[in-house]
């Protein structure tokens, strides 16, 4: 099992490799990058080009990691107690599979996304050590050790909100997605908008790339926006010169809301912009 | 060989470990990529370093080490250095080629320009404008100058082994000076001490569980709080005159604390705390809250958090009357031993660097007073700051 890239996303060789890496040697692979560089992404496209199916685990701030392995059902049962239905006295009947345990129970193997495990409280990492190490753990419940059939391939994503324990670092592959430059990025849209006017993508993304180098700004936009802002731009059909328009009204670039999505980005861009049409 | 590389990412302080080497060795041996350098970088990347800031300590080491690997490769200079020579070529006209031949000829030349993309490298001057700035100059004194900067950029397009690493593209993401809010955020972080408090919400298993059981079965749900971060700060900002050059630290580590805590508290005062604080700067000489209020209002479960420079003149803390803002009846130390009586969880996050700490007088008194509890304000520092908070 190889990762090259797929038809819809573009993966630069260091990426292509570190995933390899993860895939042959088995080990989490620990995604980091600014947001909107798709870190998200990758893994959907990991399962399409090697045909497995995805897992999703999604980390919000009250997730635990005993959320991933099973939880134990306990007010159901007590309540089918009372009713007298006979499921009550099997307590397997209760434990809910989470995740995890879903990825290391399948019959092939299958990619096992833990998306945003930042966003979860700061010991949930070291929480997940043993498992994701060996692949196993053990339901108290029912007196049963689950061990994996097929390591899934994982894929961790953080937004680097909170730092990461080290004995968890030590476990993972590591890769940060850089911002792409532009040759990058032009092969970025390409792949999702073909046929996209070159005048128009040229004009787009120096509009882009100026807005990003506009010192200080609170939330720089990243691919994602970029990609959403081309969609309304074709929606639209607003013409490439439209974008570089001398016109002293036409302040900020059109749709701007696809990129800037902070009022006071805003402003600086629209003051910026002023200051230096008015040295003009 | 590989153990070498190992110990040379640890003296360049990369938190490396034998578990991530032995992972390294054993991605070499699955074949995870082929022989070469470029995809071994990757790897060694990929394997050893976890954290972005990483990368730039990683990429200059990583140079250092393959450095006489590239040189028997020959992949270094080779390359660039052919395409120079036709690219001077191209740009001189038959005399100038003449005058070449007059000066000891392209050997020579070319000698002399390898030896300073070498000295160039040495002082790592990384990036494809050094090519530029290192081409032009030796040219320069023979004459003419054909287009060093763009002998640079094409140079880059024309990717060769070494340029990945050497070209340290993550130079400005190893910054350990760089405080944002949000690292500033996770330092603060390990101040957190959860309680549960409020109104009940979770449901609590092992009551219900325990009540359902004395009530004979019979089903008794019990509800609990959930858990909140019950940390309580009230923090001290020294503001205006010398405080002036750290107005953007303390605006950022002022956010950064405002948001993390649900319980915290704030006054100003100037240089050091006398019998007044106050909230709000521009009516600072109007609205002003007594420092024994303060001390009676918020109870002795806060935690105290100064911020300041604490560099003044030594009679500002040591002689009554000394404030530059009023006449106070008692000195600035009295009203920090005062505080400090109280609030027994306290530190002093100083905005200047660590090390001129002991040629400033204030500061090593305030030091005293604070028994030993000034921190720089680094991340680490705050770091040590938030420790020594949430000890006990």
């Amino acid at each position: 099992m190889r990762f090259k890239g797929t038809a819809n996303y573009v993966a630069t060789d260091d990426l292509m490799l570190a995933v390899n890496a993860a895939i042959t040697l088995e080990r989490p692979l620990l995604v980091k990058g600014e947001p909107g560089t798709g870190k998200t992404r990758l893994a959907i496209e990991v399962s399409q080009a090697l045909d497995l199916p995805l897992l999703e685990w999604h980390i919000k701030s009250t997730t635990k990691a005993q959320q991933g392995l099973y939880e134990y059902d306990a007010v159901s049962r007590l309540r089918d107690s009372q009713l007298g239905d006979p499921r009550v006295h099997d307590i397997s009947n209760y434990i809910v599979k989470g995740m995890l345990w879903q990825a290391l129970t399948a019959d092939r193997p299958v990619v096992l996304l833990i998306d945003e495990v930042d966003k979860a409280d700061i010991e949930f990492p070291n929480d997940l050590l043993r498992e994701l190490d060996r692949m196993e753990f053990y339901v108290y419940e029912t007196k049963e050790l689950i061990q994996a059939r097929h390591r899934p391939i994982v894929f961790i994503t953080s937004n680097n909100e909170k730092e990461l324990p080290d004995a968890f670092l030590r476990r993972c592959f590591f890769h940060y997605i850089r911002f792409p430059d532009k040759d990058t990025m032009e092969r970025i849209v390409d792949v999702h908008f073909p046929g996209i006017k070159k005048m128009l993508l040229r004009e787009a993304l120096e509009v882009f790339f100026e807005v990003r180098d506009v010192p200080g700004m609170k939330k720089k936009p990243s691919t994602s926006e970029l990609l959403d802002w081309l969609k309304l731009l074709l929606a639209e059909d607003i013409s490439p010169e439209a974008l570089r328009s001398k016109d002293r009204k036409a302040i900020i670039p059109p749709l701007h809301g696809a990129l800037l999505k902070n009022e006071q980005d805003v402003h600086l861009f629209e003051r910026l912009i002023f200051m230096a049409r008015h040295n003009r | 060989m590989l153990a070498g590389f190992f110990l040379k990412l640890k003296d360049h302080k990369i938190p490396v470990s034998i578990k991530e080497y032995l992972m390294l060795i054993e991605g070499m041996k699955k074949r995870v990529i082929s022989p070469s350098i470029d995809e071994f970088y990757y790897l060694a990347r990929a394997t050893l370093v976890k954290d972005e800031s990483n990368y730039d300590k990683f990429d200059r080491a990583f140079g250092e080490f393959f450095k006489g690997i590239e040189a028997l490769a020959g992949a270094t200079v080779d390359v660039p250095l052919e395409w120079l020579v036709k690219q001077v070529e191209l740009n001189l006209s038959p005399e100038e080629k003449a005058l070449i031949e007059a000066l000891g000829g392209w050997e020579k030349l070319m000698e002399e320009f390898k030896k300073r993309l070498e000295e160039q490298k040495g002082r790592h001057q990384g990036g494809s404008k050094w090519i530029g700035t290192g081409g032009t100059s030796p040219f320069g004194a023979y004459g003419y100058n054909p287009e060093g900067i763009r002998i640079g950029q094409d140079r880059s397009r024309n990717r060769s082994a070494v340029k990945v690493w050497d070209a340290r593209e993550y130079r400005n993401l190893d910054d350990s000076v760089e405080l944002g809010t949000r690292n500033i955020k996770v330092a603060l972080r390990r101040l957190r001490r959860f309680a549960r408090d409020g109104a009940p919400e979770e449901l609590d298993l092992d009551t219900t569980i325990h009540k359902t059981a004395k009530n004979a079965g019979l089903l008794d749900l019990h509800m609990r709080p959930e858990r909140h971060n019950a940390v309580k700060v009230l923090m001290f900002l020294d503001i205006g005159g010398s405080m002036d050059d750290h107005i953007k630290l303390c605006q950022e580590l002022f956010s950064a604390t405002k948001t993390e805590f649900k319980h915290l508290e704030y006054y100003y005062f100037h240089n050091c705390l006398y019998d007044f604080v106050w909230k709000d700067n521009r009516r600072r000489h109007g609205e002003r809250t007594r420092t024994w209020d303060i001390m009676h209002k918020y109870g002795h479960d806060y935690k105290l958090i100064f911020v300041g420079d604490a560099t003044m003149s030594p009679y500002e803390v040591l002689q009554p009357g000394g404030s530059i803002e009023y006449h106070n009846e008692e000195a600035g130390a009295v009203w920090m031993q005062r505080i400090l009586d109280v609030y027994h969880k306290a530190v002093w996050l100083n905005p200047e660097p660590e090390e001129i700490w002991p040629y400033r007088q204030s500061i090593s008194i305030l030091r005293d007073i604070m028994g030993g509890r000034m921190y720089p304000t680094t991340i680490e520092g705050i770091e040590r700051a938030m420790r020594v908070l949430t000890k006990g």
